[in-house]
């Protein structure tokens, strides 16, 4: 199967072989080199741990990843296709859980959440999906509510329903654990160790102390950063 | 595809009516503007009549300006144009729904109020129709053309202001052709040739703008 297929049939199964790899990535924001010689690799059904100093340049990778920003040495493959080549196909099968949780004040918690399933594309079950979604985070009892009423933990527990609402291979998830409490965070626990049950990826920056059991661990701290 | 655009178009219409006050600030500004006028220039019914369609035109097009900055400017701030710009529609779509929903929710109700407007002001109602026709035509023009100038002034700060150094000089064409049509008919001729120019430039915008406003905004995300 493809990876185009995948984007275009997103409730067939993930590819099971996937491997998502980078090589020599180098990265620059305003001028100043964040990091170089950086690489990476994961495979379906593993989770890459992102843990570093503030600045070290982890959401930047992150946004390589996704592909908004393009490296400035170096090269992100997808099954040894440059993501680049097919940036259309690589969105399709990533979900992006940045700082900003894209929540617009004025729609209820469903109608925002419907608003980004149904712009992927989630499909004709999307009204189950989104149900599901907001039960596994515990906001079903606040769906009809206007979101400028959310708390900080609610809003962040909202942003990773998206991750449920429609479903993509690999999860870019940067500092999921902000805010949240101890039972949205073991949600959030569940829902992770069921996508990579399922053939998942997840690429999750946090902080050293509490990443999930047996996953890879890239230490900014440890890749030499560029003068 | 077109079900991710219906989407952004649809979410931007509810969020236009739920927040209502965007869009009733363009037409309330439009009627303030056009009201000064007799006070300005006094109230003789034949230089109101001569001076109507530029005083309709002009204030037609800084209302629109006036929310213009806030079309990408929010989507950009909340972390949604990084989502929408990995969803399943490339950037020149997305552009294209933001625009036609900012025309939707500010440029009808300005064309519905036109011709109250113009009865203030005198104009005969001979030229209602066309007043009417070449708003229609023309203000899709101002949405497409300011869409290209909201997505480059994105992230920069006094945004609004360069917003409108920027964008009104592109604007100059289609006035000039709005208050032909109307003058036109206004005087007894054919507004057709006018309207005919306000379509070309339309159908130009229509091609060029969309892929400009997503190349500015790639830019942006970067």
């Amino acid at each position: 199967m493809t990876a185009s297929s995948l984007a275009a049939l997103p409730d067939q199964l993930p590819d099971a072989r996937a491997v998502f790899a980078g090589r020599g990535l180098a990265c620059e924001r305003g001028g100043r080199r964040v990091f170089h010689g950086l690489s990476f690799m994961v495979c379906a059904g593993e989770a890459l741990v992102l843990v570093g100093r503030n600045g070290s340049g982890k959401s930047s990778l992150l946004r390589l990843m996704a592909g908004l920003s393009r490296p400035a040495q170096g090269s992100l493959t997808w099954n040894a296709g440059d993501i680049a080549d097919d940036s259309e196909a690589h969105h399709g099968r990533l979900h992006l859980i940045g700082h900003q949780d894209a929540i617009k004040p004025a729609l209820t918690v469903k109608e925002n959440l419907g608003f980004w399933a149904r712009y992927r594309g989630a499909g004709p079950c999307a009204s189950a999906r989104i149900a599901d979604a907001l039960r596994a985070f515990a906001l079903e009892r606040l769906a009809e509510l206007p979101a400028r009423y959310l708390s900080q933990g609610q809003r962040r527990r909202l942003s990773l329903c998206r991750l449920l609402a429609s479903p993509a291979q690999l999860w870019l998830l940067d500092e999921p654990r902000a805010g949240l409490d101890r039972a949205a965070s073991a949600s959030l626990d569940a829902a992770l160790a069921h996508h990579r049950a399922a053939g998942g990826i997840a690429v999750v920056v946090l902080h050293a102390e509490d990443h999930p059991p047996e996953a890879r661990v890239l230490d900014f701290d440890a890749v030499k950063a560029g003068g | 595809m077109l079900a991710a655009i219906g989407a952004i178009i649809g979410r931007d219409l509810r969020l236009a009516l739920r927040q209502g006050l965007d869009s009733l600030l363009a037409v309330v500004f439009f009627v303030l503007a056009c009201v000064l006028f007799p006070f300005g220039v006094g109230p003789a019914p034949e230089t109101l009549a001569r001076i109507a369609a530029g005083v309709l035109w002009v204030a037609a097009l800084l209302a629109a300006l006036l929310s213009l900055e806030r079309l990408f400017q929010a989507d950009y701030e909340d972390g949604s144009l990084d989502l929408l710009a990995l969803g399943p529609a490339p950037l020149p779509a997305i552009a294209a729904a933001k625009i036609a929903a900012h025309w939707l929710t500010t440029a009808v109700p300005l064309i519905a109020a036109a011709p109250v407007l113009a009865l203030i002001l005198n104009l005969p109602p001979a030229a209602f129709s066309s007043l009417v026709l070449a708003l229609v035509l023309g203000t899709p023009t101002l949405s497409l053309i300011g869409g290209v100038g909201a997505a480059l002034v994105l992230g920069a700060r006094r945004g609004g202001v360069l917003l409108a150094l920027l964008v009104l000089p592109l604007y100059i064409p289609v006035l000039i052709f709005g208050v032909a049509a109307v003058g036109a008919s206004q005087i007894g001729l054919a507004a057709q040739p006018h309207l005919f120019m306000l379509t070309a430039l339309l159908l130009v915008a229509l091609v060029l703008a969309p892929w400009a406003a997503g190349a500015a905004l790639r830019q942006a995300l970067d």
